[in-house]
């Protein structure tokens, strides 16, 4: 036993036992994020069974999708106010998704397997995504154009499934034209005003300067008005155009219902799907999912904004955080003589990194967002005043709260690859004449540039991942305009963003509808994981590029 | 008849070039005959409060090789690098006296100390290329002084790198990074290096310390080659080395020099009974 111990044996077995469990706990958990998130958008089969409680047995038609099924001990049912048989211990139960809320309330509802018939797969249930009020689920009856019945029952869903293709088309079309032409024309209205604004309450200005420039104003106003005008007639002319055609559906409970083919997203008989036809639904939701704006309070429709958002706040924040680090840590480790003032300011750059991250939501909240935002708008932007333009929680904000978040990170990464180049080759530059400068320059830092992009990389981890600070210095639940759009100045960093880590958060705990928000939860958080990989990805590979450009024998 | 490296059966010592060994031997050398190139007055050296050079008085002459010898810690290389003033490095280190290049104080005041290093080149003890290619490790001291014009760097490199000897061994790969070439030929390249910038003085750190015998002959042949053109000082933990390749020797020992004569003086008649004990293996 002894000698078993002396042999380092029970050291390995540790060694390895911690590294499988580490692997097992992040696979796991990246297993479980992708299987429940890419399963969503897999087209569920849609039953059909009766159901009824005792005597009342197989009076309910009820149609929807299995969202999931669990088995429960009777007392426990018992206990949840369902009546269970005195002879059975354990129960099935089903949450089925029901869809049509507008219709029934309710679109998540509990069955108890026991009380249900057996379950049917009608070929012709039909799921309908809708713009509004969630899926609806049920058969269609037939099409109509301007309240004329065209077709009914099975003819009417080639006609249907055709009209559905041209008025998509119509609405993205008008979508298109509310989000960027009408938001573009909008956007330089604003402007207009606040140009007036500005005439206004310039002191330097005379009456006539002041009434000479306003009517310039005026005109371009009136121009963009009309601008305006034109969009919106075209807009409601289309409109008018795709509100002519509508189906009607029979629901479960054999209700009809018509529904304008403009609300509707996307329409599946899920039960006549071949494995071909759920393949190519699978990959246009996906993509609708990931390229699409979200609808209905985010519980529905894409995350592209936030995405978008994620990435930009990282992209911008490394910009900040690199520079800022690498001269911060150059100067710690080459310039400033090492002694206690050094030590205890090592300290506490190293202490920065543990201060809990809504810390620095406060700060920047308070300095950046207050004080520097405050004074820039009463400096630079007068005229929108009490509107805040900077002094409102913004991407700009939020990317500085996280590049002073992420510096102690960058300055430690980067020291130690200063600290570990060896003396000689800087001693070998000095020797042929070059400056202490010099040396840095064109030695020190390729040759460090490694370590600096190691920083860098965990720094865009950190803060890709970060949420909590986030919410308090410019992330919302829906921001209405990317902070990256056609009008000038492109990039308005004065513009509150989306965040897949908020959006996440939001979703799953912020929605009033828990179990339609779940699945996305999970896409939710599989996108930020890739998005997080392809970002550290890059960066690792651009490091492995420098490494092997600058390869020293030290490494 | 000039010897082939590929020669292996070669005892070392053999292995110079006869014209070089006979060259050596043809003249006496006299101190009092040489110009100096560079001159030290009473040098004192201190590590904070320790005193690592006590007093030093020495003549390099000009065109000729001077060779440090000592046991480790006696100081040599701390005079070599006080040279070049690369103790400047060190925060704790103080120096008092003066060093003559040329007739000037190198640590006046208005001293530019790159400019002095430029003067002043030096070789050190481990093999230390830039992690670069092979070409711009050569030009970088060109390139530092602000040379952009290719076909002068190229001019440049070519004949440093010939002049180091290792032209024929890279000249096919100029672009590959010098880490990839083997420790004699990295050391050489160095050689190359300090070459390129035509300094006026060499000063070589134990230069084949970390080097095989064969890539050691090849460095002291080098320092034959050099010798016409560069006034070349050594230091060096191997005696015979120091007596194969040096016109002039000074041993040192603890922070003080010795004796300082010609080498042929200084291994076959000694005057200081230290020096004797040295150079017959009796310490150090």
């Amino acid at each position: 036993m002894n000698n078993w111990f002396k042999s380092g044996t029970p050291w390995v077995w540790l060694n390895a036992g911690a590294v499988s469990v580490s692997l097992i706990m992040v696979v796991g958990l990246l297993l479980m994020i992708a299987v429940n998130g890419l399963g969503h958008f897999w087209p569920q089969a849609v039953v059909e069974f009766d159901y009824g409680e005792g005597e009342d047995a197989g009076t309910q038609r009820v149609l929807g999708e299995i969202s999931r099924s669990e088995t429960m001990t009777a007392a426990a049912m018992r206990d949840a106010g369902y009546t269970v048989p005195e002879d059975q211990t354990v129960v099935t139960r089903h949450l089925v998704k029901r869809g049509n809320r507008d219709a029934t309330g309710r679109d998540f509802v509990w069955y108890i397997g026991e009380n249900a018939s057996e379950f049917r797969y009608p070929d012709n249930a039909m799921v309908l995504e809708r713009l509004t009020w969630g899926d609806l689920i049920g058969y269609l009856k037939d099409y109509r154009e301007g309240g004329e019945v065209v077709a009914e029952g099975e003819a009417a869903r080639d006609v249907f499934a055709e009209r559905l293709e041209q008025t998509r088309s119509s609405v993205q079309e008008i979508e298109r034209i509310e989000r960027f032409e009408i938001g573009a024309v909008n956007y330089e209205i604003e402007q207009i005003r606040l140009q007036q604004r500005a005439l206004e309450i310039n002191p330097q200005l005379s009456d006539t300067e002041r009434a000479e420039q306003s009517a310039v104003l005026d005109e371009l106003r009136a121009g963009f008005e009309e601008q305006y005008a034109e969009l919106e007639e075209r807009r409601n002319a289309l409109r008018q155009d795709v509100r002519r055609y509508s189906i009607t559906a029979e629901l479960m409970d054999g209700r009809e219902q018509e529904v304008v083919l403009a609300d509707i997203v996307r329409a599946t008989w899920p039960n006549a799907m071949g494995f071909g036809a759920k393949i190519s639904h699978y990959g246009s939701t996906f993509w609708d999912f990931v390229s699409g704006f979200p609808r209905e309070a985010n519980t529905e429709g894409g995350i592209l904004p936030a995405i978008f958002g994620t990435v930009l706040m990282v992209i911008i924040m490394s910009i900040v955080v690199t520079p800022f680090g690498v001269l911060a840590a150059i100067y710690l480790r080459e310039y400033a003589r090492q002694g206690p003032l050094v030590r205890t300011i090592r300290i506490s750059v190293n202490n920065l990194a543990g201060v809990p991250s809504i810390v620095f939501g406060v700060f920047g909240l308070g300095f950046f967002v207050y004080f520097l935002g405050g004074s820039i708008d009463r400096t630079f932007y007068p005229e929108a005043l009490p509107a805040p333009t900077y002094g409102s929680p913004a991407i700009i904000w939020a990317s500085l709260t996280l590049a002073l978040l992420t510096l102690p990170v960058v300055i430690v990464s980067t020291e130690e690859g200063l600290s570990r180049i060896p003396s000689t080759i800087r001693q070998g530059s000095l020797a042929l004449g070059a400056t202490k400068a010099e040396t840095l320059w064109r030695i020190v830092v390729p040759l460090a540039a490694p370590a600096m992009m190691t920083g860098l990389i965990l720094a865009v981890a950190r803060a890709a991942g970060e949420v909590a600070p986030l919410m308090l210095v410019g992330v919302v639940k829906l921001a209405p305009n990317l902070p990256l759009d056609g009008n000038f100045p492109f990039l308005h960093l004065d513009r509150a963003f989306m965040h897949l880590g908020f959006h996440i958060y939001d979703v799953g705990f912020q929605s009033p509808n828990v179990e339609a928000g779940r699945p996305l939860v999970y896409a939710t958080a599989l996108i930020l994981v890739l998005l997080i990989m392809i970002l550290n990805v890059t960066a690792i590979s651009i490091r492995n590029y420098l490494r092997e450009k600058y390869k020293s024998d030290s490494d | 008849m000039v010897p082939t490296m590929k020669d292996e059966n070669r005892v070392l010592t053999h292995g110079m070039d006869p014209a070089a060994m006979r060259g050596k031997g043809s003249e006496k050398l006299m101190i009092s005959r040489e110009t100096p190139a560079m001159e030290i007055k009473d040098l004192k050296l201190y590590y904070g409060k320790e005193m690592a050079l006590k007093g030093v008085d020495l003549t390099i002459p000009k065109g000729r090789i001077t060779a440090f010898i000592g046991p480790s810690g006696c100081g040599k290389s701390t005079l070599l690098r006080c040279m070049n003033r690369m103790n400047d490095l060190i925060d704790i280190a103080r120096i008092e006296g003066e060093v003559l290049l040329h007739g000037d104080n190198i640590y006046d005041a208005g001293v530019d100390v790159a400019e002095l290093r430029r003067r002043v080149g030096m070789v050190f003890q481990k093999p230390n290329p830039f992690p670069k290619s092979i070409y711009e490790n050569v030009a970088y001291g060109l390139r530092l002084q602000g040379v952009k014009n290719r076909r002068v760097l190229d001019e440049v490199v070519e004949q440093s790198l010939r002049r180091a000897a290792l032209w024929d061994e890279v000249k096919d790969r100029l672009n590959e990074n010098a880490f990839g070439l083997s420790g004699g030929q990295q050391q050489r390249l160095v050689i190359a290096r300090a070459v390129a910038i035509e300094p006026e003085v060499l000063l070589l750190d134990e230069p084949a310390s970390a080097l095989d015998p064969l890539a050691t002959l090849k460095i002291e042949e080098l320092m034959f080659e050099l010798k016409d053109e560069y006034t070349i000082a050594i230091v060096t933990h191997n005696m015979q080395q120091a007596a194969r390749v040096s016109d002039y020797t000074a041993f040192m020992y603890m922070g003080e020099m010795v004796e300082f004569a010609d080498t042929d003086t200084l291994f076959t008649s000694p005057a200081k009974k230290q020096t004797e004990d040295y150079i017959t293996g009796r310490y150090g």
